[in-house]
């Protein structure tokens, strides 16, 4: 890739309108990925944005890269076939709870047991926001939206559970409203070489205004969430003196300076460790018993299949003694009829 | 008899191997077959075999059929009834006694039938003895006892052994036609290079089957003469193979790399298996966790400049409906292969039908035209396989290739083209750019836009399943907008009848009657006509590759007849869709929803009835 591509997020934004909702998070996250897109080292012509359906599938439309909006649930395979025709690209799917859980809950799980290359930027606003308010497979139980007037009766899914039970190599959180951590998880989940899924909370200001109030509240939100970062410890709070340590089995917010608690006690954060038990605990750590754990909570290696695919279609070609259709034509049983 | 030793010369023979779904008699099929087209005739093929893996054994409902005919010229048929019936069964004689041609063979494998094995055939009583088969040369052969003898001395296991008595029956047919055992041979040696045990034991088997053939006084052997046949160089080929080759060829001529992204489901899997063993020749194939990724996947390719196919059978073309949709408004260019089968829902999955064109026509939401073709033989699989990718490739649509059931498992020897012979290939990627590239500017004098794709400095642009501005490509609502993009999408498919070759007619130019047929019932339809003609009927025959567009001199070729009979594998709906697209002619169907091809002779007797009414 060029090295001299120096853009700024103004580079990428298209000349369409964008038509999102006054206040709606998708906004902040859409100049965060510009921003993120911006600082990487990649020309703007190998950029490939693709979605689904949904408001946040809009997104492509609003891009000066490369995109295409697809058809409902299905970003994840047109994401797939892109990345795999084409693994020099930069592949972002954009997806929303309804179009990644829901009816694209399949290529979902798929495209990440694969680990294809792709950066899955997952808008989570625990509502269907594009068909006007009825709940969603993240909408919390007995939640009332307009299909279920009288509470949800399902229970939600988590993300990041679906992303460890599918094998994943790259999971991680952030919030609408955090450009700063959205650009460098952005970043983050572009050099990871698989299938990097970013669930970001976005606010849906229409039809489930303040769903994530209690994480951003000025006043508590220091307290309510917790930044990961890799090789650092679990320390949180506005006065940055709460932590998590492991007691048996389970996860607890202790206080540093209480009951003989020190930093050291404090786990330190391994996004690196293959085996997700802690991660997946991390992801789901709920307020209030928990904060909310944002930043790259998973992050492991492991071969990416459009690598693999291209690897092993060069390798058989290279010993095929099939050159061209003509052999392969002519291969095997012939016969001459004089 | 006398003349037991007398070698009798035919012109054509029709067999049917038939047994469990564990006897191997699609192998032995496969081996009568390629041994006979080498040694010079003409072949053509009809798998038959039940959707059940292993069925329990002996029942009726796991019967696997193989039935060849071949000859020496003008083979486009699998036959209607045997001349020779194989049943290593009961329920193998009891599925197949009715395709048995009066006067015809039946080779037995005595040993299995037994009491146990009457009643696993849904019988009361031994079925030699309900049925009438004072017609048939009946042969009655110990051939499981006969192959444990021949291997006595073999250190294999009993299921090894049995596992080998398909080699005996198919023996005894070599003997009968004066057939050699060296292809076979050949085959089991490489085949079983690691086990020579196995490779000794089926060599064995097959001669000992060809001696006892040679021995036995009762069965006359007959010559089946060499073919007349074209010169050139030949291979066989099946439907499905032809296929994948179609597209792989047509991806070369492209100077493009093929992407396949397809979900296994019978009878078009073979194509995805034959694509994913041709990544050695550089094809990418992407088994997708469902029909609709299979599609999807190949339409990202298709974004990304790759030529993308996807391969399925009617309730997978069902599932694939929204993204073809997606595939005709993006105007991208796309193949998708319906290998058809009995429908609707699961249906009949192992068996033939064409009761999928409606689907291929209609079946999408919005005004949704695609470009729709069939072939009609399961080497031609190949030619419009082919044509597929040329016109989805020059005009930025997807294609809709119908092969069928009997198509896809059929086979026959084919005189191979070679890359040169083939037409180019003239792919719609923008080469130079005037103004900005704007993604629905029409290449002048088309209706047809110009390719770009990621990877492409200064073309990037956005695309998607909205309704588009006409030429900027931009996210519009306007009303007219709708309208004009929506003709101009229809205009494109029309506008292909241009490059299609046109319509012919095998026969006078204009008459009483006009036999019309369509993709996969051509050699049973051109065989009737044939036979009709040798016994000095005067017929005019069409057969339609080309369903949508038709070809632009339809009406013209429709104009001289004062009756159309459409032969269909359905109930009728390439019979609905020329009435409604050229609704002043005078049309009468025949169809047959069986699961079966059709036979020559009904499709005479039809002929007959209508030309005297």
């Amino acid at each position: 890739m060029s090295t001299n591509t120096q853009y700024t997020f103004k580079d990428f934004k298209s000349d369409q309108q964008v038509r999102w909702c006054p206040g709606c998070g998708d906004i902040a996250i859409m100049n965060a990925i510009q921003k993120a897109m911006a600082q990487l080292d990649i020309p703007i012509e190998n950029y490939a944005v693709v979605s689904g359906i949904g408001c946040s599938s809009r997104f492509p439309y609003y891009m000066s890269t490369y995109g295409f909006h697809g058809i409902h649930g299905r970003a994840g395979a047109l994401a797939s076939g892109v990345k795999c025709a084409n693994p020099n690209l930069s592949v972002w799917q954009i997806t929303g709870d309804g179009d990644a859980m829901a009816i694209g809950g399949n290529h979902f799980i798929h495209e990440i047991r694969r680990n294809i290359d792709l950066n899955v930027i997952l808008f989570n606003n625990q509502i269907y926001g594009l068909t006007k308010g009825q709940y969603s497979p993240t909408s919390l139980l007995g939640q009332v939206t307009k299909t279920s007037p009288y509470g949800t009766i399902e229970r939600p899914f988590e993300p990041g559970e679906l992303v460890i039970g599918s094998q994943g190599t790259f999971f991680a959180r952030s919030i609408d409203n955090n450009l700063n951590m959205n650009t460098e998880i952005c970043i983050e989940a572009e050099k990871h070489k698989g299938t990097a899924v970013v669930e970001i909370l976005q606010n849906c200001v229409i039809f489930n205004d303040g769903a994530y109030d209690y994480l951003t509240d000025k006043e508590h939100k220091e307290d309510r969430q917790i930044y990961l970062k890799d090789g650092e410890p679990m320390i949180f709070g506005k006065n940055k003196d709460k932590g998590l340590i492991l007691e048996g089995m389970n996860l607890k917010v202790v206080k540093i300076g209480e009951n003989g608690i020190t930093e050291k006690e404090i786990l330190v954060h391994n996004a690196k460790d293959p085996k997700p038990y802690l991660q997946l605990m991390l992801i789901n750590m709920k307020y209030p018993e928990f904060p909310v754990a944002f930043g790259v909570i998973r992050q492991v290696e492991a071969k990416n299949y459009d690598m693999v695919l291209h690897q092993q279609i060069a390798e058989v070609k290279q010993k095929s003694p099939l050159k061209s259709m003509d052999d392969l034509l002519a291969s095997g049983d012939t016969w001459v009829v004089e | 008899m006398d003349n037991s030793k007398s070698v009798i010369e035919l012109e054509r023979v029709v067999i049917k191997f038939s047994g469990d779904s564990g006897d191997g008699m699609q192998l032995t099929g496969t081996q009568f077959s390629e041994t006979s087209a080498l040694m010079g005739n003409e072949v053509s093929t009809f798998p038959d075999y039940p959707a059940e893996i292993r069925a329990p054994q002996g029942t009726v409902g796991g019967v696997s059929g193989f039935q060849l005919n071949f000859g020496n010229m003008n083979i486009n048929t699998p036959g209607d009834y045997a001349d020779v019936l194989v049943a290593m069964n009961p329920a193998a004689l009891v599925a197949n006694l009715r395709w048995a041609k009066d006067g015809g063979t039946i080779i037995l494998d005595i040993d299995m039938f037994t009491e146990k094995n009457f009643e696993k055939a849904g019988c009361s009583e031994n079925p030699l003895v309900t049925n009438k088969l004072t017609n048939y040369q009946i042969i009655k052969v110990p051939i499981t006892s006969l192959t444990k003898e021949a291997l006595k001395d073999l250190d294999l296991d009993n299921k090894s052994v049995v596992r080998t008595k398909n080699m005996f029956a198919l023996g005894m047919v070599y003997w009968l036609f004066n057939r050699e055992l060296d292809y076979t041979e050949h085959f089991f040696e490489k085949k079983f290079k690691k086990v020579p045990l196995i490779v000794e034991a089926n060599k064995r088997v097959l001669s000992a089957g060809y001696n006892f053939a040679l021995n036995l006084q009762l069965i006359r052997s007959y010559r089946v003469v060499k073919g007349k046949i074209e010169k050139g160089r030949y291979r066989n080929i099946s439907g499905n193979v032809a296929t994948a080759w179609g597209l792989l060829a047509a991806a070369e001529k492209a100077g493009l790399q093929l992407f396949l992204g397809s979900y296994p489901i019978t009878p078009a899997t073979e194509i995805l298996q034959e694509i994913a063993a041709r990544k050695d020749m550089g094809a990418i194939s992407f088994q997708a966790e469902d029909e609709i990724a299979g599609i999807v996947t190949a339409i990202g390719a298709a974004f990304a400049g790759k030529f993308g196919c996807t391969s399925t059978s009617g309730p997978g073309l069902a599932l694939k409906s929204e993204a073809i949709g997606l595939a005709v408004i993006a105007e991208l260019p796309l193949v998708i292969v319906n290998v058809q089968r009995g429908g609707p829902s699961t249906g009949l999955p192992t068996k033939t039908e064409q009761a999928d064109l409606l689907q291929a026509l209609y079946g999408r939401n919005g005004e949704s035209p695609c470009v729709v073709i069939a072939s009609s033989t399961p080497s031609n699989c190949f030619k419009y396989a082919f044509e597929a990718g040329k016109i989805a490739l020059e005009n930025m649509t997807p294609v809709i290739l119908l092969t069928d059931g009997f198509l896809a498992n059929g086979s026959h020897p084919w005189k191979f083209p070679t890359m040169k012979d083939l037409p180019e290939i003239k792919t719609r990627i923008i080469t130079q750019q005037t103004e900005k590239y704007l993604p629905y500017q029409r290449i002048e004098g088309t209706t047809i836009r110009q390719w770009a794709f990621p990877g492409m400095k200064g073309y990037e642009h956005r695309i998607g399943g909205l309704e588009k501005m006409a030429v900027t490509g931009t996210v519009s609502y306007v009303p007219e907008n709708h309208e004009v993009m929506t003709y101009e999408r229809k205009r494109k498919i029309q506008e292909i009848a241009e490059q299609l070759p046109l319509q012919e007619i095998d026969g006078e130019t204009s008459g009483d009657i006009l036999i019309v047929g369509w993709g996969g019932t051509y050699g049973h339809l051109l065989t009737a006509v044939s036979e009709l003609r040798e016994a000095g009927q005067t017929l005019s025959y069409t057969h339609f590759n080309y369903i949508n567009p038709l070809p632009k001199n339809t009406a013209d070729v429709f104009q001289g007849f004062k009756r159309i009979i459409i032969f269909e594998i359905n109930d009728g709906q390439f019979y609905k869709y020329l009435r409604s697209e050229l609704p002043q002619f005078n049309y009468l169907r025949y169809n047959k929803i069986q699961g079966l091809p059709f036979t020559t002779s009904e499709i005479k007797e039809f002929i007959i009835k209508t030309k005297e009414e």
